[in-house]
């Protein structure tokens, strides 16, 4: 069962997904929606053989394959998973699927073939899994960049208003700091190929040489501002709020919930253990890029009045805590760090589509818009709380267990930035249920409400017949989560609620790969200078 | 007794292919029937520049000077032959596209009759279509071919008067737009006239150095220390001189014009072959005389890189026009292509040659393929290149514009693409060479250029098309074929590299 190139055909089997869902010809839109939601699920069922497959006790890195790809670049089609790179293929799984029911009617009423929107979320798919899976820096760096093509058209063919903006916005900002990360990776491979003889892109090899503190911080810079621009960190997070609201609600959920994570997934896989004296020498910075991230994106988040920017703003905030884990540097808070990154993708993409579903019931992004929902849409308003509670981490929440482990793991070494860091905690609580409040609570308002059809006219009574008709009365019309809708929220309701009561699955396959990780920074940067 | 000179006719094959079926194209436009003479000339032309592309790959591993030296056969020249080759044959195929045009032919009927006169407006719809384009491409890829190959500053300008004459000619040979073709064919004859004076008088400042003309000579001459003020500003002439062809700023300004001037299926030509052979020169005269005093033009091609990256990526952002957008993206992709030259390591060795040749396909394929495109997309006058018309083309004519996306992605440089793998390749080149800075403003310089190219796919995508927008005619079999051949090449060049990259690897070994 371990000889199955898991990896690789979760890589290939949405990949040739795509191509067939772009194939079929446009008349057949169900059709690319069954086949896009049936390859989720294949992928997902490859996750979770895969997860299986996995020895938690054994080696790093596991179930690796390697061929010969570019030769006179060093570059191997490597691929392996830690504990880390596993839950967040485990989290692609999951969410991919989800996505696809939750769009369903998503691209119906454009112009744009419904088809080329699965084909470009499949793509996706196939890439975030790819930037995940690899072990060689150069096929990393590969998908990471290519990555930005499916999101780039999902955004600026299926997005909002404002596009064309935030494609534009999306592209550029992450390109540029793509570019800037390639100088390091090929300065890496340049040292490596001084130290070796021979370069090399293979990350084992290259977390066991010694590099120069100097050249470290330079080669850092490189790969931590492509990252803080991905993850995003302020002060490079302008792009998600325009990329978060303008995405179709799809591509919010993966943008917020996946991509995003491969900029901290970067950090703790690609700078802590490669260059192990710059991470120590930055991570002051950092923290405070980090904690202030946490509480400046959380004002941000109480003054936005459109939904969608509030909960991109929220998702900010949350890196911060994420950053936070992953700079202090103990077990405990890199291993809550990465069990956060997998519950904040589980709670911000059920908020995101819980929003989502409102916004398609209303047309409207404004919270002002809406008010009172909860009485006529109970299952609604149910899962709008679960994903707000998630998010403001709720004990009960897979969010509490994970940013509780990033507190109590990082005060012993950073008491100053751990105890800002908790103020995030209790603004986190006013942006949600402020919006849960407004929305869902309070009189009914706004959008949703519709006049009621006029009485029929009595016979003859023309004086009084006129008078209703002036006053016309307005009521609520808003229908509950269909069958679809909650077969989309229940599987998120349920993991939310499972992690935050038995996290403990998930917590034994990171924690051996933190320990590896941070054992990376010990035994090749020695102690600090 | 005069001894004739010993010549090896088995390593010229590609040469004397491309040339023999020039001149054969020649008689045939003097002897065989009107009726016939377009396929004629089509098979002939495609007979020669494949014949060569073959020769080519037959004589792999070739590594020796003939010709009484004034020619080196070794893996440089054969491996940019063959591209020359390969993308010269494609470029033929699209000078043959007949489908597009209502009028059969991109090419004027009669290139003598004043533009605008009642006899010019009676041909201008006549279905008649004139074959010299075929020949006089011919030569100019017989030019290029000797060009990259010549090992001697004497021939080297032969070649370079053999590429361009024809050039000149076939730019001012487009069959709508006239006044735009000629102007583009006068400026393009003006200052290439100026450049040739530029190399010639620096040819004559070197051999009045040196002694010859002979590139390894020169190298002698030369030496670790430059030997003296006059060899030195005869390399800067001559580098000036190459420089005008490989349209590098600041010696890029007839560029854009003639980009925009002539026929699209020769600016495609132009854009893609004479880049190739212009740097194929450069690393020629660099590496081979120049190579080992370094010193002597490392500054100035370092300077060169820069000025052009950001004059083309910044001057390609406020373009309107495709074409000239295209013009100033080859600008900068100059720019990347030095920053490859400069990624000599000491004593001839590093990944500078193997990368910057990689780079020279690779843009060569992307852009061809990019101007293919450009032909397909017409209103009632002829090409539709002005930006805004290609609003919501994605819409209408979805294959159009994901290959034109394919390809601007690939010079945008993004992974996967041909253009990546290239991008990479010279950044590392340029990086062992210790040439950090250079690398930093490329890549600033790229992201600037990813701007204008992302441009085009968000108005062929993300716009609504405009009311009477153009019509995307349907390619022949010639243009399709490019367009297969060329996305194709550029999808495997970005995704399985492997092999190309190691056949120019070992091909990067000059003789002489």
């Amino acid at each position: 069962m371990s000889d199955f190139p898991w990896l690789l055909a979760m890589i290939a089997v949405p990949a040739v997904g795509a191509a067939v869902v772009a194939a079929l010809p446009r008349e057949r839109a169900l059709l690319a929606k069954q086949v896009a939601l049936g390859v989720g699920l294949v992928v997902l069922l490859l996750a979770v053989l895969t997860t299986l497959a996995f020895d938690a006790g054994g080696p790093r890195f596991q179930l690796t394959t390697s061929v010969p790809w570019i030769p006179d670049f060093g570059s191997d089609f490597a691929l392996g998973v830690d504990g880390i790179a596993l839950v967040m293929v485990l989290l692609v799984g999951v969410l991919v699927p989800l996505v696809v029911a939750a769009s369903w009617h998503e691209a119906d009423a454009g112009p744009r073939p419904v088809r080329v929107f699965f084909a470009w979320l499949l793509l996706l798919e196939a890439m975030m899994v790819g930037v995940f899976v690899a072990t060689d820096v150069l096929l990393f760096y590969v998908f990471f960049e290519a990555m930005l093509v499916p999101m780039y058209f999902l955004i600026g063919s299926f997005g909002g208003p404002r596009r064309q903006y935030a494609a534009v916005k999306f592209f550029v900002y992450s390109l540029v700091g793509g570019l800037v990360m390639l100088a390091s990776v090929i300065g890496l491979y340049v040292v490596s190929a001084a130290v070796l003889g021979e370069g090399t892109f293979a990350f084992d090899t290259l977390t066991r040489i010694d590099i120069d503190p100097d050249v470290q911080r330079l080669l850092f810079l490189g790969f931590f501002i492509a990252f803080a621009i991905k993850a995003p960190l302020v002060p490079f997070h302008t792009w998600l709020p325009d990329s978060g609201a303008e995405a179709p609600v799809g591509g919010a959920v993966l943008l917020v919930g996946v991509l995003d994570k491969v900029g901290t997934f970067g950090f703790i896989r690609y700078c802590l253990p490669l260059f192990p004296d710059a991470s120590r020498f930055y991570a002051p910075f950092v923290l405070v890029l980090a904690v202030v991230g946490i509480l400046y994106a959380a004002l941000l988040a109480m003054g936005q009045s459109d939904m969608k920017r509030l909960v991109s703003y929220t998702s900010i905030s949350h890196f911060g805590f994420i950053a936070l884990g992953i700079f202090a540097f103990t077990i405990e808070a890199g291993t809550g760090a990465v069990l956060y990154m997998v519950n904040h993708g589980l709670a911000t993409g059920l908020l995101f589509l819980v929003v989502g579903m409102l916004i398609a019931r209303g047309g409207s992004r404004r919270i002002a818009d809406y008010g009172g929902v909860a009485a006529k849409a109970p299952l609604l308003a149910g899962a709008f709380l679960v994903a707000g509670l998630a998010s403001l981490a709720l004990p009960g929440t897979g969010s509490f267990v994970s940013e509780f482990l990033v507190l109590i793991g990082s005060f012993p070494e950073r008491p100053v930035f751990t105890v800002l860091a908790t103020l995030g905690i209790i603004l986190a609580a006013l942006y949600v249920l402020l919006m849960y409040q407004r929305t869902m609570h309070g009189p009914a308002r706004g959008v949703l409400l519709q006049e009621d059809p006029a009485e029929p006219l009595p016979e003859g009574g023309g004086a009084t017949a006129t008078a209703t008709l002036t006053t016309p009365r307005r009521t609520l019309r808003v229908a509950d989560l269909g069958r679809r809708e909650l077969t989309v929220v229940a599987p998120l309701v349920a993991l939310i609620l499972v992690l935050g009561v038995y996290p403990q699955p998930l917590i034994d396959l990171i924690e051996p790969a933190v320990v590896a990780t941070l054992d990376d920074m010990g035994a090749s940067g020695g102690t600090d200078r | 007794m005069i001894e004739a000179p010993d010549i090896s006719w088995g390593a010229l094959a590609p040469l004397l292919l491309v040339f023999g079926a020039a001149c054969a194209g020649i008689l045939v436009e003097a002897f065989v029937p009107r009726a016939l003479r377009h396929p004629v000339q089509v098979g002939l032309a495609l007979v020669g520049t494949l014949g060569a592309l073959a020769a080519t790959v037959l004589l792999a591993g070739t590594r020796e000077v003939t010709a009484v030296g004034a020619l080196a056969v070794d893996g440089p020249a054969l491996f940019l032959q063959a591209t020359i080759a390969g993308l010269g044959a494609l470029s033929v195929l699209l000078f043959a596209e007949r489908a597009l045009d209502p009028a059969r032919s991109a090419f004027v009927v009669s290139a003598a009759v004043p533009a605008g006169s009642p006899r010019d407006r009676e041909l201008a719809t006549v279905p008649q279509v004139q074959t010299e384009v075929y020949p006089l491409a011919t030569f100019a890829i017989g030019g290029m071919m000797l060009f990259v190959a010549s090992n001697d500053l004497l021939v080297m300008f032969v070649a370079l008067e053999v590429l361009s004459l024809p050039l000149y000619l076939i730019s001012g040979l487009a069959r709508r737009r006239r006044l735009l073709s000629q102007e583009a064919a006068v400026k393009y004859f003006l200052l290439g006239a100026f450049a040739s004076a530029f190399f010639l008088y620096g040819l004559a400042l070197v051999y009045g150095a040196a002694g010859s003309v002979r590139l390894s000579e020169v190298r002698e001459a030369v030496g670790t220390d430059g030997g003296g003020a006059l060899l030195v500003l005869g390399l800067a002439l001559l580098v000036v001189g190459l420089l005008f062809k490989a349209s590098v700023a600041p010696f890029h300004t007839w560029t854009p014009d003639v980009y925009q001037g002539a026929p699209t299926a020769v600016t495609a030509f132009m854009a893609a072959c004479t880049k190739v052979a212009a740097f194929g020169a450069i690393l020629r005269l660099l590496y081979v005389a120049f190579g080992t005093a370094e010193w002597t033009w490392r500054p100035l091609v370092y300077a060169a890189a820069i000025v052009s990256m950001v004059v083309g990526a910044v001057l390609g952002l406020t373009q309107t026009d495709l074409k000239r957008m295209l013009a100033y993206s080859s600008v900068a992709h100059a720019g990347f292509l030095l920053t490859g030259v400069i990624g000599l390591g000491a004593a001839g060795t590093g990944s500078g040659l193997p990368a910057t040749m990689f780079y020279l396909l690779a843009y060569g394929i992307t852009t061809l393929g990019a101007f293919a495109v450009l032909t397909l997309v017409r209103d009632g006058d002829g090409e539709a290149s002005h930006l805004s018309q290609w609003a919501g083309l994605g819409a209408r004519s979805p294959v159009t514009a994901a290959v034109m996306t394919l390809f601007l992605l690939a010079l945008a440089g993004i992974p996967l693409t041909a253009g990546f793998t290239g991008k990479f390749a010279v950044f590392r080149a340029a990086i062992e060479q210790g040439a950090w800075p250079l690398t930093v403003v490329a890549l600033l310089a790229s992201a600037v250029a990813a701007f204008f190219y992302l441009r085009v796919v968000v108005l062929m995508y993300f716009s609504e098309p405009v009311a009477d927008g153009p019509t995307v005619g349907v390619p022949g079999v010639p243009t399709t074929l490019v367009l297969a051949v060329t996305a194709t090449a550029t999808v495997a060049l970005g995704v399985l590299p492997g092999a190309v990259l190691d056949l120019a690897e070992r091909a990067a070994i000059f003789v002489g």
